[in-house]
C-alpha cells in the first residue's frame, strides 16, 4: 500500500437485480496515473461495477471512498462533484444537439445575463478537441450527422474537459477503426501522464491489455483477481476470464483454491447486466 | 454562397436550391417550408373569397382568434419535445377561467381598480399549482403524462361544473375583459407603432451583436448583405403586420385599433418561451431529454426535475389562455376551451414540433396555431358547414405528421 489512500477505493460491493447477483463482494482500488483494466465476459458484472461508481446504478452494499474519504454517490451529479468522468459504450450524447451542447450538457457556460453563452461553448469545445487531438468539421451539426468516431471525440472532450481526476471508460475502442483506436489509446497515455486515474472496461483482453498497468478480472459477479499486466501474460488473463482461474502467485480471498470450481460458475444460468 | 462557405453547410453539394437557400440564411427548411404553406393557404383563402380573407378587419380577427392557441402552443412545444403530452389543457381553460370569474365577480368587487391584477394573478397561481400537480405525478411519480393529463382533463372539465353548479358567470370586470382583445382590448395607433419600432430596433441589435460576437471568436458568419436583408424583411413583416392592424378601424368611428391586447400577449409569450427554449440551461435540457432521456441523466441533468417544471409552464400558460378566452367571451362556462388541447397539439405538431421528442421550435408552433386558426376562419368565410371544418382539420393534421415522418427519416 502506498502511503497515501489510493484514489479509488471500492470495497466488498453487492448489486442484484431481482434473483440475479451481478455484483458479490467485489473489491477494486484505483490509483492516481494508474490505469485499471476490469476485464470479463458480458454479464460478468463490469457495466455495473462501473455504473455505481459514474452514479448510474446505486450499490445494495458496499463502501466507495475517494482518496481515502467515504463518499455518497446517488446520482451522475454526485460522481461529476467528486471528479469522477464516464465515457459510455453508447457515448450517452443527446443526438439532437450539435458537438458544444452535448459537452457542456448539464454544466452549460452562461453570459453575464444568466443565458447560454452557445459561442464560448462553441470556442471551447473547439479547444478541447485540438488539445486532444480530435476533430470534428461542423461543431453546429447535430451529433446524429456525425461519425462514430466523431461522437466519441464529443463524448471524450465532455469528459476530459471538467478536469477530471478519475476516468471511466466502457468498451471505449468498441465501435471504432484502426486509426481512432490508436488515438485513444494516445490519449489514455497522455491522461495518465496527467495524473489521472483511469478504468477501462472491455470483454476483449486485446482492447486493453497493452494500456492497462494492472487487470481486474470479474466472472459472474464475482471478482477472480487482479494482477499486474507486466506478470502475467495474455494466456493467463483469459484464463482467469474463460475459466476463472485466479491469476498465477495471487488468490483472492473470495474464490477457492487454484483447479476447484467457482461458486458462480456452476450455477449454469447465464447472467446479465441490465 | 461558393465566396464565403461556413461550417454547417460542408455538404452543399448535395442540397436542393431550398436547403441551401435556408443554410445561407440560417433557418431551418421545416419552418421555412411552414411559411410558404401558410403563405399558399392565405392567398388561396384570399382568391376565394374575393380579397375579404387578406382585409384588414379579417387578419385583425385572425390574431385575435389565433391568440389563445397560440399561447397554449408555445407551452406544448416544451412538453411534446420533452417526449410528453398534455391533454389537459382543454379543461384547465374551463377549471381555471371559472375559478377566476368567481374570484372576480363573488370574493372580489366587479369594477375596483385592483379586480383584474389580483384576479388574474391568483389565476396564473393556480395555474401553476395544477401544472406542478400534474408535473409531480409525472416526474415524480412516474405516471405516464398521457394517463395524468387524460385524469386532469376529466378532473377539471367536472371541477369547472362543480365550482359554479353548471353556471355560466358573466359579465366580468370591464378591465379585464380588455385583456382578451374586442373593441376596446387594443393598444391603439401610437402604442402599436411604439411596439413595431421596439421589435425592429431588437432585432436589428440581437443579429448585430451576434454577428459581432461570432466574428471576435473568429466564427464563419452570413454575408453581410445576407444579414442585412433578412433584418429587412423581418422589419418588412413588422411594418407590414402594424400598418395592418392601424388599418382595421373601431366599429363606426375612424379610430384605428391597433394591435389587439391578447395578441401582443401571445407576442411576448412567445418571445419569452423562445429565450427560454433557446437560451436557458432549462431550456437545453428539455430538448436533451427530449433526445434520449437516459443520456440527459447520465450527462447530469435532473430529469424528474426538469420534467415537473415543464407542467408548471404548461399550466402557467394554461392560466394565461383561460384570462384572454374568458375575457374575449366575457363570461365563463364550464364547457369553456372544450377540445382546446386537440387544436394545440394540432398547432405544435403542424408547427413541427416532432411527437417522436427532442426537436420543433416555438416559433413553428405558433405558425402552426395561425395556419390552424386560418383554416378555420377562411372555411368560415367560405360558408362551409362546421363538420366538415373538423374533418379537414383532422386530414390537414394526418398529412403534416406524415411530412414530418418523412422529413425526419431523410435528414
Amino acid at each position: 500500500m502506498a502511503v497515501s489512500p489510493p484514489l479509488v477505493e471500492m470495497r466488498n460491493m453487492f448489486k442484484h437485480f431481482g434473483g440475479v447477483h451481478a455484483l458479490e463482494d467485489v473489491s477494486i482500488e484505483l490509483a492516481s496515473g494508474e490505469v485499471l483494466g476490469i476485464l470479463g465476459h458480458n454479464g460478468a458484472g463490469k457495466s455495473t461495477l462501473i455504473k455505481i461508481l459514474a452514479g448510474a446504478e446505486r450499490a445494495d452494499a458496499g463502501e466507495i471512498r475517494i482518496r481515502g474519504r467515504p463518499v455518497t454517490i446517488d446520482n451522475p451529479r454526485d460522481a461529476k462533484a467528486l471528479g469522477i468522468e464516464t465515457i459510455y459504450q453508447t457515448l450517452a450524447l443527446a443526438e439532437n444537439l450539435d458537438a458544444p451542447a452535448n459537452v457542456f450538457l448539464g454544466r452549460e457556460l452562461t453570459a453575464q445575463s444568466g443565458l447560454l453563452d452557445e459561442e464560448a461553448m462553441e470556442h471551447e469545445t473547439g479547444t478541447v478537441l485540438n488539445r486532444l487531438g480530435l476533430q470534428i468539421a461542423s461543431l453546429r451539426e447535430t451529433v446524429m450527422n456525425l461519425s462514430g468516431g466523431q461522437r466519441q471525440a464529443i463524448a471524450i472532450s465532455r469528459a476530459v474537459y471538467f478536469n477530471a481526476r478519475i476516468l471511466i471508460m466502457d468498451e471505449p475502442t468498441a465501435a471504432l477503426g484502426p486509426e481512432e483506436t490508436a488515438k485513444v489509446a494516445e490519449l489514455v497515455h497522455r491522461l495518465k501522464g496527467e495524473g489521472l486515474g483511469i478504468l477501462l472496461i472491455s470483454h476483449d483482453i486485446h482492447d486493453v491489455f497493452d494500456l492497462s498497468d494492472r487487470l481486474a478480472v470479474l466472472k459472474n459477479g464475482r471478482l477472480v483477481g487482479v494482477c499486474s499486466t507486466s506478470d502475467v501474460t495474455k494466456d493467463d488473463v483469459l484464463a482467469m476470464i474463460i475459466l476463472g482461474k485466479p491469476p498465477p502467485g495471487n488468490r483472492p480471498r473470495d474464490t477457492g483454491a487454484p483447479g476447484e470450481p467457482v461458486p458462480g460458475a456452476m450455477s449454469g444460468g447465464r447472467l446479465r447486466e441490465p | 454562397m461558393a465566396d464565403r462557405p461556413f461550417r454547417a453547410a460542408t455538404a452543399t453539394t448535395r442540397m436542393n436550391p431550398v436547403q441551401r437557400f435556408s443554410a445561407a440564411v440560417g433557418i431551418d427548411t421545416h419552418l421555412l417550408g411552414m411559411v410558404g404553406i401558410l403563405a399558399g393557404l392565405w392567398i388561396t383563402f384570399d382568391v376565394l373569397t374575393d380579397g375579404i380573407f387578406l382585409s384588414p378587419r379579417n387578419l385583425f380577427n385572425l390574431a385575435l382568434q389565433a391568440s389563445m392557441v397560440g399561447i397554449l402552443a408555445t407551452g406544448m412545444t416544451l412538453v411534446i419535445v420533452a417526449r410528453h403530452i398534455d391533454l389537459s389543457v382543454g379543461s384547465l381553460l374551463g377549471f381555471i377561467g371559472m375559478f377566476g370569474a368567481i374570484v372576480q365577480v363573488d370574493l372580489l368587487s366587479v369594477g375596483a381598480w385592483y379586480t383584474w391584477i389580483v384576479t388574474c394573478l391568483l389565476m396564473l397561481a393556480l395555474g401553476a399549482l395544477i401544472g406542478a400537480f400534474q408535473g409531480w405525478w409525472v416526474a415524480y411519480r412516474g405516471v405516464p403524462a398521457f394517463v395524468v393529463t387524460l385524469g386532469g382533463l376529466l378532473i377539471f372539465r367536472n371541477g369547472a361544473w362543480q365550482l359554479s353548479e353548471g353556471k355560466t358567470i358573466s359579465p366580468l370586470d370591464e378591465t379585464y375583459r380588455l385583456i382578451g382583445g374586442g373593441i376596446e382590448g387594443t393598444i391603439g395607433e401610437f402604442w402599436s407603432w411604439v411596439t413595431g419600432a421596439i421589435a425592429i430596433a431588437g432585432i436589428t441589435w440581437l443579429s448585430l451583436r451576434t454577428r459581432k460576437k461570432r466574428q471576435r471568436y473568429g466564427f464563419p458568419v452570413k454575408p453581410l448583405a445576407v444579414e442585412w436583408a433578412l433584418i429587412a424583411v423581418w422589419i418588412g413583416l413588422v411594418v407590414a403586420f402594424v400598418q395592418t392592424m392601424n388599418t382595421y378601424y373601431r366599429p363606426r368611428t375612424d379610430i384605428p385599433s391597433g394591435i389587439p391586447i391578447p395578441f401582443l400577449i401571445l407576442l411576448l409569450v412567445a418571445l419569452g418561451m423562445t429565450v427560454v427554449a433557446k437560451s436557458t440551461k432549462f431550456g437545453r435540457y428539455v430538448y436533451a431529454i427530449g433526445g434520449r432521456p437516459e443520456s440527459a441523466e447520465l450527462a447530469g441533468v435532473d430529469v424528474k426535475r426538469i420534467t415537473f417544471f415543464i407542467f408548471v409552464v404548461m399550466g402557467t400558460l394554461s392560466a394565461l389562455g383561460a384570462i384572454v378566452i374568458t375575457a374575449r367571451l366575457n363570461a365563463a362556462a364550464s364547457v369553456t376551451g372544450t377540445m382546446t388541447e386537440l387544436n394545440v397539439i394540432a398547432a405544435a405538431v403542424i408547427g413541427g414540433v416532432s411527437l417522436t421528442g427532442g426537436t420543433g421550435a416555438v416559433f413553428g408552433a405558433v405558425l402552426g396555431a395561425v395556419f390552424i386558426q386560418s383554416l378555420e376562419n377562411g372555411m368560415i368565410l367560405l360558408g362551409i358547414p362546421t363538420p366538415t371544418q373538423r374533418i379537414v382539420v383532422g386530414a390537414v393534421l394526418i398529412v403534416a405528421v406524415w411530412v414530418d415522418v418523412v422529413y425526419q427519416r431523410r435528414r
